[in-house]
Order: structure tokens, then C-alpha cells, then sequence
């Protein structure tokens, strides 16, 4: 399988990276290297197992449902590049 | 007297507490050494205050005879570990001026044990490298040098780079560093020091700015096992924060050291014989195995049949994840956020990523976008997830047959900054010995062999068991002991 600009730019789309047309061009060929290099893991017989979900056995634990956090505003609004009024900032969404 | 800065975390920690001198007096040389070397471009953000507040708390805590495991000891810190009110960036431009309100578990447990910092250490960008050329702050450059009179600037290894090349300069007796990939074990290789990534599960991942979910793991880089075992200590621990921390009690590995390995079976893999390999790391290695056939352990060969498929599978897995992981920067919660001045949200985001993730990321991102993608996801990130299953069986069936491995830490020595920036494989292939532990969850150690016929050094590997830290820290101490390593880098910096 390999790429070309159209899919590059398709991947960009998904991935919210903005590139250039130069940049699409330099991508399409860096991505085919390692989409070809990875590609020798179809000749691997899979069959019968289980893709791995977990690298060491482990029951994911239940907390109490109960409030443990919160009351942390200006902590979580303190790196934000933009707040106002106690909440983020973005560019207008709605027309 | 020997200068403080030559002493490791143990010597440290018991001339501290014998009153020998002062953990100030550790401190301000430590300090000292660090500005001094800013040439290395070890250190993103120096935290000199920090080093001195904990050492004065120590020496505070020393006359009232409160002394804790790390009391006197400062440290470096990984940048990708969040540190409370100081910059955290994980060395990409999307993170400028990041200050996290909170700690991670694993720094917070170094200074509850008495440790201060002496700053953050550069990385490759997001831990996504083996040069630590992918930096926004920079290429670290190693402290060592080729034999042949040249200046040529090396690569200290990545992605822990800095943390590696701080220790190898001594101007930090001990530092934090992660492991996705091989990212502790390349860089000590390169760099004549130890690191251990531990079984996965063990440190808290907690607050450590995350790349490869399944795989990122904390781990201890110092100037010898001991050292190791001391940090690991204090950083390892159950973390109800962490949904894969294991609940399990840190063992006493210092105490517990011990490099009588007699009648312990080590494994050779056949599929780490690979071409292409220098003759100097298969001579290094079968140095290793006469070393621990010294020690009186056994040497069996054994076979890790998928190994050849470990790096492929992890170009694939590492980077879906990281695609995942890394969707979080988006320009609105914290870090840069670049406005292009017309359309809304999207194209904010679009900008913001494209000018704060560095190339390398972006590659990662886009890769692990296609093969997470609607008609891809079972072709290559399904296949990738049996492979690892195979992988790590592989492991499994091998430990029927012997109790640790032995195996180079890397296919060569440290390359010349630049050298391998071009070519992205060229790059992978680095890890090529690293990723199969890694891909199976294992606690695995590099520890300095000797040097090449450049005068640079070469590490070995010792891999274990899951949840084995100990066997790996003794073999490795039996290893030291007979490796008897002291070559260091001559300063120039």
C-alpha cells in the first residue's frame, strides 16, 4: 500500500496539521519509505492469535463513584493561551 | 579529595549522612558544574533554587536525624516529567511556557524522598528519536569524543539525551529518564553509563507527558547499577492515578543487590546475531558472555523467532498511539496557539500543529493517523498487535529455557550529529536491539561494556523476566565487576 499528495493531504486533514504544497511533496515519499518498511509484517502467520492488549496482566481497577477532584479553575485556566470569564477562548465557531 | 561531582548517588548519600560534607556543599558543585556545561545543551530550563532548597531541607533534616533514602542527592529531571510551576515542554515548540499546576508521581516521589533538582533535561522531541536531534531547544551533544583528534560532534543517544549526557559529564550523579523504544538503554549505551527500564507498570506513568501509552515507561539513568537501584526505588510504586500501575510493594532491590549469579541460565538470541552489525559489538558481546561465565552462571543459546519483526510492529503501534496521545494540543488548553487570522476553530488547530510539532512528530502523527484510518486499521495496526503477541511469546518460551538475556544495547557506537538526520529508518534501526523488551513490557538494563576502537562506548543488555528488576540489577552487578568500566569523556565543555 502506499500514498500519494491526495491521501497525504486526506491524513493531514484527519491529523488538524495544516502542510504545504512543498511539504505534501517531501511527505509523500517519507511515508511510502516507512509504509513499505513496515509493510514486510503481512508475510507474519497471525492466525489464531490475539492482537495484545496488554503487556502484563492486569485488571483495570473500579474507583468509588464519588467526586475525588475538582475546584481547580484557575490551575486548569493557567496555561491556556486564551480565557476569558473563567473559560477558554477559541475563534468563533458558530457563523 | 575527589570533587563531589565524581561521586555517584550511593557514595553521595553516605558521605551526606557520615558527615563528610554538606548536602549544600553538593549542591552548589553540582550547580556549579551545570552551568558550566551548557555547551552539552543538556539542560532546557537549570534549576539551581530548587537543588539548594532541598539540600538545605537536608541538611536541616540531617541534625534533627530525619534523613531520607535521597536525602542530599540532586538530580536531573527528564523534561517530559511534569514538575509543578516549572516548564515542562517534552522539548517541542507546542508546549512553550508550559507550567503544569501538579507534579508527576515520579518526580513527586524523588523529592518526597529528599531529592532536589538540578533542572530539566532535553530529549528528543515528545521522546520521538534516538539523536536528540529533534529538540525544539536543540541538539544535546554528547560529552564524548572520537579518539581520532576530531571534533566532530557526537549524539549522546535519544531520546533520553540529555539525561544521558548529564550523567556521562558528571554533572549529575543521577537523572530520570524514559523508555518507549529503547530510549534510557540506547542512550546509556552511548554514553558509558547504566539505565533500567523497569517491568511496565512499575513507575507511574502519572503526569509523564505521554508518546506510546502501552509502552512508556520510567526508569533511572545513573553511573552504575547500584545507583540504579537506589533511584529506582524511589521512583517505582503503585499509583492509583495510573489505570496500568501495578499494585504491587516495591522491592528492597539495594538491599537485595548481590552479584553472585552462580547457576543462573542466560540466554543468548540467535535472531541478535544480525548483519551488518560492526564486528566490535559481536566481540563486545561474547566478552559479556565470558564475563558471565566467570560469575558462574550458565550460558544457553536460545531463539526469539519474530524479533525481526519487533521494529516494523512498533513503527506502527508507538505512532498510533502517539496520534492519539498527541491530539490533546490543540491550542486552546495550554501551550502555543498559533491564530491564522481567518476561518475558526479548525484552521486554528491546523496552524497551531503544523507550527508547534517539530518534523519528527508530524511524521509520527501522520503515520499512526493512516494506519488507525476507516479500511487500514486491521492491515496494519491489528497485524502490528499479533506481531507484539508473538513477540512477547517469544519471550515467554525463551524464559522455559533460561532466567535472563544477554544482548547488545545497540548495532554500534554513537554516530556523528547529523549523520542519520535523513534518513528516518536509518534512524529506527538504532533501536533495533531495545524495542522486542520494550514491545513485551520487560525490565531490561544497559551497563557499559568498554569502549570501540574510537574510544567510544558500547553497552550491554540484560533483559528479564516481568516483574525480575532484581535479577536484572545482580547479573548487571556481576556484569560491572568484571566489565571493571572507567573510561570517561575528557572535558571540553
Amino acid at each position: 500500500m502506499s500514498v500519494d499528495t491526495a491521501t497525504v493531504r486526506h491524513i493531514a486533514k484527519l491529523a488538524r496539521i495544516a502542510v504545504s504544497d512543498a511539504e505534501v511533496e517531501a511527505l509523500v515519499p517519507e511515508l511510502n519509505n516507512i509504509l513499505t518498511w513496515v509493510e514486510q509484517l503481512q508475510e507474519v502467520d497471525v492466525s489464531g492469535v490475539e492482537p495484545m492488549t496488554a503487556v502484563i496482566p492486569n485488571q483495570l481497577r473500579l474507583r468509588d463513584d464519588i467526586v475525588t477532584d475538582g475546584g481547580k479553575r484557575d490551575d486548569i485556566l493557567k496555561n491556556a493561551p486564551v480565557a476569558e470569564h473563567g473559560f477558554f477562548a477559541v475563534p468563533k465557531v458558530i457563523e | 579529595m575527589t570533587a563531589l561531582t565524581d561521586l555517584g548517588v550511593a557514595a553521595i548519600r553516605d558521605g551526606f549522612r557520615a558527615g563528610s560534607f554538606s548536602a549544600r556543599e553538593v549542591a552548589d558543585s553540582f550547580n556549579e558544574a551545570v552551568a558550566k556545561a551548557r555547551a552539552l545543551n543538556a539542560f532546557i530550563v537549570e534549576t539551581p533554587d530548587h537543588a539548594i532548597a532541598a539540600a538545605e531541607q537536608a541538611d536541616r533534616d540531617r541534625s534533627d536525624g530525619l534523613v531520607k533514602p535521597l536525602s542530599g542527592v540532586p538530580i536531573g529531571m527528564k523534561d517530559l516529567f511534569a514538575t509543578r510551576d516549572i516548564q515542562t515542554t517534552a522539548a517541542s515548540g507546542i508546549l512553550e511556557h508550559f507550567e503544569p499546576a501538579y507534579e508527576s508521581t515520579v518526580s513527586a516521589k524523588l523529592f518526597a524522598a529528599g531529592a532536589g533538582m538540578l533542572g530539566k533535561l532535553n530529549m528528543d522531541q515528545f521522546a520521538m528519536g534516538s539523536s536528540n536531534e529533534t529538540s525544539a531547544y536543540g541538539n544535546v551533544v554528547s560529552p564524548w569524543r572520537r579518539n581520532d583528534g576530531g571534533n566532530a560532534p557526537l549524539t549522546p543517544g535519544g531520546s533520553s539525551g540529555g539525561s544521558a549526557a548529564a550523567v556521562a559529564a558528571r554533572i549529575a550523579p543521577a537523572v530520570t529518564g524514559t523508555d518507549t523504544g529503547g530510549s534510557i538503554r540506547q542512550p546509556a549505551a552511548f554514553t558509558g553509563i547504566t539505565g533500567i527500564k523497569p517491568t511496565y507498570g512499575r513507575c507511574s506513568r502519572w503526569g509523564i507527558v505521554a508518546f506510546a501509552s502501552s509502552l512508556d515507561q520510567a526508569g533511572p539513568m545513573a553511573r552504575d547499577v547500584r545507583d540504579c537501584a537506589i533511584m529506582l526505588e524511589a521512583m517505582a510504586g503503585f499509583d492509583p492515578m495510573d489505570s496500568t500501575s501495578l499494585d504491587l510493594p516495591v522491592p528492597h532491590w539495594e538491599a537485595a543487590l548481590s552479584s553472585d549469579i552462580r547457576g543462573k541460565r542466560i540466554g543468548i538470541p540467535k535472531e541478535y546475531r544480525i548483519e551488518g552489525v560492526p564486528p566490535e559489538i559481536d566481540a563486545v558481546w561474547e566478552q559479556g558472555i565470558a564475563w558471565m561465565k566467570d560469575a558462574g552462571a550458565e550460558i544457553v543459546e536460545v531463539s526469539l523467532p519474530h524479533t525481526r519483526y519487533a521494529l516494523p510492529a512498533y513503527y506502527i503501534i508507538a505512532p498510533a498511539e502517539a496520534s492519539s496521545n498527541l491530539a490533546r494540543y490543540d491550542g486552546v488548553r495550554y501551550g502555543k496557539r498559533v491564530d491564522p487570522g481567518q476561518g475558526g476553530l479548525a484552521e486554528m488547530y491546523e496552524a497551531t500543529r503544523s507550527s508547534g510539532f517539530g518534523a519528527e512528530v508530524k511524521r509520527r502523527i501522520m503515520i499512526g493517523t493512516y494506519v488507525l484510518s476507516a479500511g487500514f486499521y486491521d492491515a496494519y495496526f491489528n497485524q502490528a498487535q499479533k506481531v507484539r503477541a508473538l513477540i512477547a511469546r517469544d519471550f515467554q518460551q525463551a524464559w522455559e529455557k533460561c532466567d535472563l538475556l544477554l544482548a547488545p544495547t545497540t548495532p554500534s557506537a554513537a554516530f556523528g550529529l547529523g549523520e542519520k538526520s535523513d534518513d528516518p529508518i536509518a534512524m529506527y534501526l538504532n533501536d533495533v536491539f531495545a524495542v522486542p523488551a520494550s514491545l513485551a513490557g520487560l525490565p531490561a538494563m544497559s551497563v557499559p561494556a568498554g569502549l570501540d576502537s574510537k574510544g567510544l562506548p558500547l553497552g550491554l543488555q540484560i533483559i528479564g523476566r516481568p516483574l525480575d528488576e532484581q535479577g536484572v540489577l545482580n547479573a548487571g552487578l556481576a556484569f560491572e565487576e568484571r566489565a571493571g568500566f572507567t573510561a570517561r569523556p575528557e572535558p571540553w565543555w
